[in-house]
């Protein structure tokens, strides 16, 4: 395997000239790093396009009585809210932005296996966005459905709905071919050395969440391949005046979709199981269990979609058997918290940012996860079902939980791919305006959700009036502390001071090459003989 | 600035065609799972509605369906016929058995054309009001009809179109170019001359003179249509579309006694 070629030592990924030139050196390039870099690029802004409707949602409750808004264009704007911040924010997030940059060095490995196919996958994600983009252009304008389609109301709907889901087909094949890609390359790419329980758990963490992709998108695809059957030619299988029955809708899309929440979480956990080892200078504890885990919460997970309708007039004993199940995910994701715990207890802890991050999500996914429980409750879901309630829950998983891990991220990872280095004191005072304003939208949020404010209104009763300007003042300062993370990012890829190859004294591979890292990330394919944690290991400063 | 090469030189494995099955396979676990959301509808509604469920496929021509089974079956055949052709170096036999192929996929949308066309003719379609007339048990079987083998047809449509362009590959002239690289060249320069060897120990052409201004070398290699000297990568890419053309071909042997042979 050892190949005798020799980088060029000053040249990295960044500056490297190939065929192309300009921008076009970019978006035709199937280098996976310049990939990850592109895929960054355009989630961020999707999700600056996504936080700024969320805003508007926030300033329209903060009176009573339609204001900035009519009903309906509020309907949308939670639709484009959910269908941007799932489809083209958070489901390629970690994946395909630092899974595509780090999961080819995490294992030794030159590049993905089917690089021109990764290069598809982000072409895809781009289509994907345009189709959206034209659905909120057309006529009818963009679907207010929500981001679930449910049907009826999604074949009925005077909006543009098929577009809109047509966007989340292409996108939903744009992800396929992502996770396809990737659990090939952890099969085949692995270098000398690499066995399965020497990969580190961020690579566990994609793999799992790659299995996920592959299995379950196609079932989304082919329903909401159904809604646009329903629309344009009238194949009513979900249409009770045709014999169809609308259950079956819900379903279908649950068995994706529920399954897809994990797929959104579990490379959040990967990086948290990356930025604790090294910044409590220890390994991880319980890595094998920590590795399982991930394995056994993609199994579990794509058996519990049914907790979803527990009102939906589906089967009392179905509804005893998944929310039996919902119990039964607590418990991998339980150990993996325990044995970040574990990893702290007795740790020489240093408190960079990212591991501010990684703690913040340890903090926020507990919260979001013991809400989860009292969710999956049959007596408890039909008091909250559709209320603020479960919207505080599910900020706190995929917001507090894997934006909060995404962002740790982001400041780890940053000095790698781009060899600067972020104003640390700004990005702690970020952070604490973040975690200030996060908390007090989502818990104030599940507050009022649980006196019975009922989510996707556009209007609220007095009684819940206080919350909402506690929510929406607390949009404000979450939004702030975001703006300035994103500045002192940007700043730092522009202005930032160089620093060394190995900034947080990781030990993981990354650590070892260059920052930012040569194009083909080794001069020689390295002979791996221990573990990624193990911080006895002589690391090149 | 640059000294291009010609030299015919026998192949060596140039990529990872595990990798490639592993991703073929994957990508049919997909489109399994993608038919498998619609079998579920099928399977629930079918619980729900026997007793319409056979009544409505008395209507479908089991004749016509049958015709087209044998029709995939033997093309399934053909393909794996020509996979091994092309594995014995037999280039021609395997575009032979590839237009056969592509052939019985022709006369299966043939087939499906008249049939539906029949169909519709007699105002049986998706939200036709004859159709509605019907019981819901009923609409939802042709319903079901309708999505089910149109959306294998568009399959079949997409295998044809693959296994035309393998055709393509296959009878094309089999050249491929292997660039040696600014890298590899560091090991070799300043020696006078760099021979490529054939697997039988013929040298088959002389690069000289590699100085500095050398910044890569091209070397063309023509593959000859014998046992040992296909290029391999149309060989996993062939064997990867006849993958594809056994998983319709599997749908299919569903679908045809779901739908025709349960009255």
């Amino acid at each position: 395997m050892a190949s005798h070629a020799i980088v060029g030592a000053e040249e990295n990924y960044l500056e490297v000239k190939g065929r192309h030139s300009g921008i076009f050196a970019w978006i035709f390039s199937t280098d996976h790093k310049r990939i990850g870099i592109l895929y960054l690029i355009s989630i961020s802004v999707f999700f600056l396009a996504a936080i700024t409707i969320g805003i508007f949602m926030r300033l329209e409750q903060l009176t009573m009585g339609p204001t900035l808004m009519q009903p309906h264009t509020y309907n949308q704007l939670f639709t484009l809210h959910g269908v941007i911040m799932i489809f083209l924010f958070i489901i390629p997030g970690i994946m395909a932005t630092f899974g595509n940059f780090i999961l080819p060095i995490h294992i030794g490995a030159k590049d993905v296996a089917f690089p021109r196919l990764n290069l598809l996958s982000w072409w895809l994600y781009l289509a994907g966005a345009v189709l959206a983009l034209f659905a909120i252009l057309s006529k009818n304008g963009m679907a207010d459905t929500g981001w679930t389609f449910y049907v009826p109301y999604s074949v009925r709907t005077g909006t543009n709905v098929v577009l809109a889901v047509m966007a989340a087909f292409v996108l939903g094949f744009s992800s396929i071919l992502t996770g396809l890609n990737f659990i090939t390359t952890v099969h085949q790419m692995r270098a000398p050395g690499m066995t399965w329980f020497r990969m580190s758990l961020f690579v566990w963490g994609l793999y799992a969440t790659g299995w996920i992709q592959v299995l379950a998108t196609p079932v989304v695809g082919i329903t909401l391949l159904l809604v646009m059957l329903e629309r344009v030619f009238h194949i009513g299988v979900f249409d009770p005046g045709m014999g169809g029955d609308p259950i079956l809708y819900q379903h279908l899309f649950w068995i994706y979709s529920h399954p897809a929440v994990y797929l959104m979480v579990l490379p959040g956990m990967g990086v948290v199981s990356e930025i604790i080892p090294t910044f409590a200078r220890r390994t991880i504890f319980g890595y094998k269990l920590i590795a399982y885990s991930s394995l056994a919460i993609a199994l579990v997970g794509s058996l519990v979609w049914g907790h979803h309708m527990f009102v939906s007039g589906q089967s009392y004993t179905a509804s005893v058997v998944f929310s039996l199940l919902t119990f039964f995910v607590a418990i991998p994701t339980a150990i993996k918290v325990f044995n970040w715990v574990a990893t702290l207890y007795k740790g020489s802890i240093v408190l960079e940012v990212p591991m501010l991050y990684a703690l913040a999500f340890l903090f926020h996914f507990m919260i979001g996860g013991f809400t989860g429980l009292m969710l999956g409750t049959l007596s408890v879901d039909v008091h909250l079902h559709d209320t603020y309630f479960v919207v505080g829950h599910f900020h706190y998983t995929m917001f507090g939980g894997t934006g909060f891990a995404l962002f740790g991220a982001l400041y780890y990872w940053l000095p790698k791919m781009s060899g600067k280095m972020f104003k640390k004191k700004l990005a702690v005072a970020a952070f604490i305006l973040q975690i200030i304003g996060f908390n007090m939208m989502y818990f104030t949020m599940m507050i009022i959700g649980y006196q019975g404010m009922p989510r996707r209104y556009f209007d609220h009763l007095p009684k819940f009036h206080t919350g909402h300007v506690v929510i929406t003042v607390g949009s404000w300062i979450l939004v702030t502390g975001l703006l300035m993370m994103i500045g002192n990012v940007v700043w730092a890829v522009f202005k930032g001071e160089r620093v060394g190859n190995n900034p947080w004294g990781g030990t993981t591979l990354e650590w070892q090459i260059s920052s930012p890292p040569p194009p083909e990330n080794f001069d020689e394919i390295p002979e791996i003989d221990h573990g990624p944690y193990d911080h006895n290991v002589e690391v090149s400063k | 600035m640059s000294n291009h090469s010609h030299a015919i030189v026998a192949h060596k494995h140039p990529s990872d065609f595990v990798g490639a099955k592993i991703g073929m396979w994957l990508f049919l676990f997909t489109e399994v799972l993608l038919f498998g959301g619609l079998f579920i509808l099928y399977g629930v509604y079918r619980t729900k509605y026997p007793q319409e469920f056979h009544t409505a496929a008395v209507e479908l021509n089991t004749f016509i369906g049958a015709i087209n089974t044998l029709f995939l079956l033997t093309s399934s055949l053909t393909v794996v016929l020509a996979i091994e052709s092309l594995q014995r170096g037999k280039r021609k036999l395997s575009i032979t058995f590839l237009i056969i192929t592509i052939l019985f996929g022709i006369g299966f949308m043939i087939n499906k054309y008249f049939e539906w066309s029949a169909k519709i003719h007699h105002g049986i379609y998706p939200g036709s009001p004859e159709l509605l007339k019907h019981s819901g048990g009923e609409i939802v079987f042709f319903n079901l009809y309708y999505t089910m083998t149109g959306l294998h047809g568009l399959h079949v449509l997409v295998g044809m179109v693959i296994l035309s362009f393998m055709l393509y590959f296959i009878a094309r002239k089999p050249v491929r170019t292997e660039h040696i690289s600014f890298e590899a060249l560091e090991n070799i320069r300043g020696k006078s001359r760099l021979s490529v060897i054939a697997d039988n120990g013929n040298e088959l052409g002389v690069v000289s003179d590699i100085d500095d201004k050398v910044e890569f070398i091209d070397v063309r290699l023509t593959y000859e249509p014998v046992p040992e000297k296909t290029d391999p990568r149309n060989l996993i890419k062939l064997e990867n579309s006849g993958l594809y053309w056994h998983l319709i071909d599997i749908i299919w042997i569903f679908l045809f006694p779901l739908f025709y042979l349960i009255t």
